[in-house]
């Protein structure tokens, strides 16, 4: 008992693998922890549980079949991903697609950011010890699946952007359900903070958590809302516009503090701004042709191209090295995820492992887009 | 700033290096291995230039080189370089890390260590990051065959 008291209780370092069937990673994320009593030492992941060589297999693959294989790798990102690479052939084809196309890719791309966010938001909670975050947010991103089923048929893997253009035009119904579906969840969200945001126990497992500088951020190459609740200014939609962006208004949400929280509330402000960013649009679309037409063949001139996007989790680079030919000789994805992954170490150092689930629960990861 | 005046400041550390703009939106630079992390640590130390951000790394087999693909920004400028570098071993290829200039370096290197075979000298904890530690070869290379897993069209 007197040991007890002085703290003095002897300890030594061990390990202890959280993963890769760990119901806090959302995927097969395996991180091998050294740990002393529950203070972490060192966090060290090991990748490849579902590694399928996307790279290896764009190599052999057209253009035309590459976009399908990108939704499946940030799976809740499908239609920014896809777009990430019509963009980077539309670059090296010089290809002008149509304003049409150029709204419709930007409101879906923000509804699914809703999506995506809404389901990291019903997850967050679940994570922390607040299950009832998950139906809610199942309930909303529900009505977007919906919405993008009936216009692609496809509720998860959506190969609905092709280069030049999109697969099909939009559903009769598309403008009413968005409509009615910002309607909703403009009621939504402020209900959420209220159950969530403001609660005692969510707020004190998550503030002064997992501190990330905005300095680091940088260096770690760290980016999308986690980055952002560090200060750092790295929003692709306004640092390197594409699709319609530079005729919408949104603010970039920047928070500086850099903790589980900040992060938290960037990802909810970014949400508002989704909406704001798709009630500017949903009006005014454009008529005009959903496809620019392209070769059946796609040959990209002989050269290197790069594209970025904002993820739903941060910037995606797709880097083709084109000899010429109707493959790509080199493609390369840079995921957000794995970058992320990257820091997490740094930042958890010194920490709990209750801190860990709190810290993973934030960024946010996709094992697919971190693995590839 | 512009690619052009990148190029002057840059070309000015040593007469080694090769520029084009042919094929690419970005400036690029080839570095000699032996430079390359003098090269680096300039491009981001010099306050003209800051490149603090390295956005992306990638691994790259040639034929007959093998060689890493640098894509480097300035988060206060917003300009942009491509650092390339190359190495004729194919049996131990060999080059410096960066990750003590750009920490993101660290996994990314042991992604292209994993699939190109390429050892980084000073790389804290070079070891196979996606494939088991003892998996033959190295995937994404061009001439890595394997005829139970691989489709080849």
């Amino acid at each position: 008992m007197e040991q007890l008291t002085n703290n003095k209780i002897k300890t030594e370092e061990y390990f202890i693998n959280m993963g890769p069937q760990h119901p806090a990673a959302h995927g097969v994320l395996r991180l091998l922890l050294t740990i002393d009593g529950e203070i972490i030492k060192n966090v060290d992941p090991d990748l490849g549980y579902i590694h399928r060589s996307i790279e290896k297999m764009c190599e052999r693959d057209s253009y035309q079949q590459i976009v399908h294989l990108t939704d499946r790798m940030d799976y809740l990102s499908s239609h920014i991903n896809n777009g990430a690479v019509c963009l980077a052939v539309e670059k090296a084809l010089q290809l002008e697609v149509t304003d049409r196309v150029k709204v419709i890719r930007t409101i879906f791309d923000e509804l699914t950011r809703i999506a995506s966010h809404l389901l990291w938001w019903g997850v967050m909670g679940m994570d922390l010890g607040a299950l009832t975050t998950y139906f809610y947010a199942f309930r909303d991103r529900e009505m977007i699946n919906d919405i993008f089923e009936e216009t692609c048929g496809a509720r998860l893997t959506m190969n609905y952007y092709i280069p030049g253009g999109l697969m099909f035009d939009l559903h009769p119904n598309f403008v009413n359900r968005v409509k009615k579906f910002l309607v909703d969840i403009k009621e939504h969200l402020p209900e959420y903070d209220r159950l969530l945001t403001g609660n005692v126990i969510f707020q004190k497992r998550t503030k002064g958590i997992g501190m990330l500088s905005k300095e680091d951020a940088i260096s770690y190459g760290v980016t999308g809302p986690v980055a952002r609740g560090s200060g750092v200014h790295c929003d692709v939609r306004k640092t390197h516009p594409y699709h319609a962006y530079d005729r919408v208004n949104f603010e970039e949400a920047l928070l500086p503090e850099g903790d589980t929280f900040s992060r938290y509330k960037v990802r909810i402000k970014e949400m508002w701004e989704s909406i704001s960013i798709v009630e500017q649009l949903i009006d005014n679309i454009p008529e005009g042709d959903i496809k620019v037409p392209t070769k059946a063949v796609i040959k990209l001139p002989k050269g290197e191209f790069y594209q970025r996007v904002e993820t739903a989790r941060g910037e995606l680079g797709v880097y083709i090295n084109s000899t010429g030919t109707k493959n790509p000789y080199r493609l390369k994805f840079r995921s957000p995820g794995f970058s992320n992954l990257s820091v997490l170490n740094h930042i958890s150092k010194g920490g709990k492992i209750g801190d860990l689930v709190a810290i993973m629960a934030s960024f946010d990861f996709v094992i697919p887009d971190i693995d590839r | 700033m512009e690619n052009q005046e990148i190029q002057k400041i840059v070309e000015s550390w040593s007469d080694k290096l090769e520029f084009s703009e042919e094929g690419s939106e970005f400036l690029n630079v080839t570095v000699p291995a032996e430079e390359l992390h003098e090269i680096c640590l300039k491009l981001k130390d010099t306050p003209e230039l800051k490149f603090d951000y390295l956005f992306c790394l990638t691994g790259i087999d040639w034929g007959a080189e093998l060689g890493v693909i640098y894509h480097l920004e300035s988060t206060e400028y917003r300009h942009n370089i491509v650092v390339k570098v190359k190495t004729a071993d194919r049996e131990d290829p060999k080059l410096d890390s960066v990750n003590d200039i750009w920490r993101t370096a660290e996994f990314h290197e042991m992604e292209v260590f994993d699939f190109f075979g390429i050892r980084f000298n000073n790389h804290p904890n070079l070891k196979r990051l996606f494939l088991t530690p003892d998996w033959e070869g190295y995937p994404l290379r061009k001439d890595y065959v394997d005829e139970e897993n691989m489709v080849i069209k």
